[in-house]
C-alpha cells in the first residue's frame, strides 16, 4: 500500500477552466497517489471531462499547474501528454470506425519504426519485425478484453460495451504509468462490467499502473476506487474512502437534490 | 472509316500514356483524400508546377530567331529525369508551404487554399511572359531517349517510361500506407482527436502526406510536359487538371491504389473515345461545345456508379495494415 510520503504521480493545484461565463473547473486541487484507483466523481456538468481535457492537453488552462512524475505538463498538447505517460479516455467512447479492431490497438504503441515513412522503404526488414511484435501484444490484450474474435471487425461495428472493452484494451497498448479512464462503464452490460472492474485492477496490482476515472453510476466507482474524490461545480466537494464519502451528507444532498443520476 | 491497323495502335498506346499519368495524379490524391481525409481541390496547380519545373529544367534557353518568339527565364538543358526530380521538389515545397500555413487551422482552409493557389499558379504563368511565355506556352519540350527510336514508335517508348514510374510510385506507396505510417495517417482521417489521443502529431502527419501527394502530383506533371512536349496554362484549368482526377479516384475506390489506377483508365477511355462519338451525333455548330458534354457524361457515370458501389469500383479494403 501507499505511505503517506509517496509524492503523488499526478498533482493540480488551483487549475481554472472557464468557457465564458461557465466555470466548468473553478480552481481545483488534487493530489494522486501512485499506484491507487482514485475515484473521480459528481454530478453531470461538474466539471470532471473538462477536468480530464484540461490534464491531458486537449484544452489549454486558464490558470493553475498540473505536476505529473513532478514535471510540469500544463502547456503538453494531447499527443505529448501521452509521450510522458499520460492516456485517457473518452466519456463517449471515440474508435477509428472504418479500421478494424485489431489495427485500432496497433497503432497505439509509442515510437514505431514503420511510422517514419523512409524506413518502411529502406528497412522493411526492421519495419516487419516490429509490426510482427506490436500484433503479438494487439491480440493478447484483445484475448484478455475477451475481443479476440471480433479482430478482423470494423471498430464502428462494435456493440457500447464491446466499445468500452477496446477502449481498455488500447490502454494497456499504450504502456502508461496513469490513465484517465471517463466513465469507463458507460453502456456497459453487468458482465462486460465485471470484466471492466478486473482488469482495471490488474492494471494496478499486476503492471503498477495508475488509475484516476470518472464514474457517473455508482457501482463500479464505489467497487474499485479509493480514495474517491467528489466535485461539484468545478470545485472539490468532498475526499475519503467510499465509506465516508458515501455517509458525507454534503454529497448526499448533491447526488439526490442535484441533476439525479 | 477504314482506320489502319497502326493508326489503332497510336491511339491505344497514347491512350495509355495519358491514362498512367492520371493514374499518378490519382495516386497523389489518395495519399491526400483517400487515406489522409486532406481536401486537395487543386490538383492543377501541382499539375502545373511539375510540369513547368521539369520544361524548364530541362529545355535550353532559346537561340536565334527563336528569341523574337520565346521568353522564358531560364533554360537549365538538363536531363530528364533531373527535371522529374525537380518538378517533385518544387512542388513539395509548395505543399510544405501551403501545409504550414493551414494544416493547423479547420480542415476548409486548406481546401480554399488549394483552389486560390492553383488558380493563382495559372495565372501567374499566363500574366507573366518573361517566366515561362506567357499564353502561348513552351514547346518542343525535350523528350528522353527520343533520338534513339525512329519518331513513329517513340510512342511506346514513353509508355514503357511512364509505367516505370507508375510502378515504382504504386510499389513505394503501398509500403507505406500498409505500413505504421500508414495506419496514423488513416488514424488522422478518421479522428484526428483519438489520433492525437494515442500520441500521434497529427500536424506532421498531415503536412507529410500532402508533401509526399503533391510529390507524386508533380511527377505527373513533368510525365505529362515530356509527352506532349508543348504545355500553355490553359491546359492547367480546375476541370481538366483537378475535378477529373477526382472523378477517377473516387469512382475508382478512394483508399485504394489499384482503384486509383482502375479508375484513371475508365474516366480517360470514355473521356478520349467519347470525342468521336459525340462529334458525330451532335448537330452542326455545337461541336465547340462536346467537351461540356464530357464532363456531364462523366458526372453521370460518376452518380450511376456512386449509387450502386458508394465506395468506388474498389474500394478500401477492411484489413489495410499488411506488412
Ligand atoms: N468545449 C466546451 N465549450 C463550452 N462549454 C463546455 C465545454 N465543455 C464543457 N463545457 C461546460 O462545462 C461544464 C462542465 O462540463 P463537463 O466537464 O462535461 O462536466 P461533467 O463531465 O462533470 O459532466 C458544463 O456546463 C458544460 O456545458
Ligand atoms: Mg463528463
Amino acid at each position: 500500500m501507499n505511505s503517506p510520503s509517496d509524492s503523488p504521480i499526478l498533482s493540480l493545484r488551483g487549475v481554472y477552466k472557464y468557457f465564458g461565463g461557465i466555470k466548468a473547473v473553478d480552481g481545483f486541487s488534487l493530489d494522486v497517489a501512485p499506484h491507487s484507483i482514485t475515484g473521480l466523481i459528481g454530478p453531470n456538468g461538474a466539471g470532471k471531462t473538462t477536468l480530464f481535457n484540461v490534464v491531458s492537453g486537449l484544452y489549454k488552462l486558464d490558470s493553475g499547474e498540473i505536476r505529473f512524475k513532478d514535471e510540469r505538463i500544463d502547456d503538453l498538447s494531447l499527443h505529448q501528454t501521452f509521450h510522458k505517460g499520460l492516456c485517457r479516455t473518452f466519456q463517449i467512447s471515440r474508435e477509428l470506425k472504418l479500421m478494424t479492431v485489431l489495427e485500432n490497438l496497433m497503432l497505439v504503441p509509442p515510437n514505431q519504426e514503420g511510422e517514419r515513412l523512409w524506413r518502411t522503404w529502406f528497412f522493411p526488414g526492421r519495419v516487419k519485425d516490429q509490426e510482427g511484435e506490436i500484433r503479438e501484444r494487439a491480440l493478447e490484450s484483445l484475448r484478455s478484453t475477451g475481443l479476440f474474435h471480433l479482430r478482423d471487425e470494423y471498430a464502428g461495428s462494435l456493440s457500447g460495451g464491446q466499445k468500452r472493452l477496446l477502449e481498455l484494451a488500447r490502454t494497456m497498448m499504450a504502456g502508461p504509468e496513469l490513465i484517465l479512464f471517463d466513465e469507463p462503464g458507460a453502456g456497459v452490460n453487468p458482465s462486460e462490467r465485471l470484466t471492466l472492474a478486473d482488469r482495471i485492477r490488474r492494471l494496478v496490482s499486476e503492471e503498477g499502473i495508475t488509475v484516476l476515472l470518472i464514474g457517473h453510476e455508482m457501482e463500479l466507482v464505489m467497487d474499485v476506487c479509493d480514495p474517491i474524490v467528489v466535485m461539484d461545480r468545478g470545485k472539490k466537494l468532498a475526499e475519503g474512502s467510499p465509506e465516508e464519502v458515501r455517509s458525507d451528507p454534503r454529497v448526499l444532498e448533491v447526488y439526490l437534490g442535484g441533476a439525479g443520476s | 472509316m477504314g482506320m489502319e491497323i497502326g493508326g489503332i495502335l497510336n491511339f491505344l498506346v497514347s491512350f495509355a500514356i495519358m491514362a498512367s499519368i492520371y493514374a499518378i495524379f490519382s495516386m497523389g490524391l489518395n495519399v491526400h483524400w483517400g487515406y489522409t481525409g486532406l481536401l486537395n481541390f487543386g490538383i492543377a496547380g501541382f499539375f502545373a508546377v511539375g510540369a513547368y519545373t521539369s520544361a524548364l529544367v530541362t529545355s535550353p534557353m532559346p537561340t536565334g530567331v527563336l528569341t523574337n518568339y520565346v521568353k522564358q527565364a531560364f533554360g537549365l538543358n538538363l536531363p530528364f529525369l533531373v527535371g522529374v526530380v525537380a518538378a517533385a521538389m518544387v512542388s513539395g515545397l509548395i505543399a510544405a508551404l501551403i501545409g504550414l500555413l493551414t494544416l493547423r487551422l479547420s480542415e476548409g482552409y486548406l481546401a480554399i487554399s488549394t483552389i486560390g493557389i492553383a488558380e493563382s499558379i495559372r495565372i501567374f504563368f499566363n500574366n507573366e511572359s518573361w517566366l515561362a511565355n506567357g499564353p502561348q506556352g513552351l514547346i518542343g519540350l525535350p523528350q528522353p531517349l527520343h533520338d534513339l527510336f525512329p519518331p513513329g514508335y517513340y510512342n511506346y517508348v514513353y509508355l514503357v517510361i511512364v509505367l516505370a514510374f507508375l510502378a515504382v510510385i504504386y510499389v513505394a506507396l503501398e509500403r507505406g500506407i500498409r505500413s505504421p505510417w500508414g495506419r496514423v495517417l488513416r488514424a488522422v482521417r478518421e479522428d484526428e482527436v483519438m489520433a492525437s489521443a494515442d500520441g500521434k502529431n497529427v500536424f506532421l502527419f498531415r503536412l507529410q502526406a500532402l508533401i509526399l501527394g503533391a510529390m507524386i502530383m508533380g511527377i505527373g506533371g513533368a510525365l505529362y510536359a515530356h509527352f506532349s512536349a508543348a504545355i500553355q496554362p490553359s491546359v492547367f484549368e480546375p476541370l481538366f487538371g483537378t475535378f477529373i482526377i477526382w472523378a477517377m479516384l473516387t469512382l475508382g475506390g478512394t483508399g485504394n491504389n489499384k482503384g486509383a489506377i482502375l479508375g484513371s483508365f475508365i474516366v480517360w477511355a470514355l473521356w478520349s473515345w467519347s470525342t468521336f462519338v459525340i462529334l458525330k451525333i451532335v448537330p452542326r455548330g455545337f461541336e465547340t461545345r462536346a467537351p461540356f458534354i464530357r464532363y456531364v457524361l462523366i458526372g453521370l457515370l460518376l452518380v450511376i456508379i456512386l449509387l450502386r458501389r458508394p465506395k468506388g469500383i474498389i474500394g478500401e479494403e477492411r484489413q489495410v495494415s499488411r506488412f
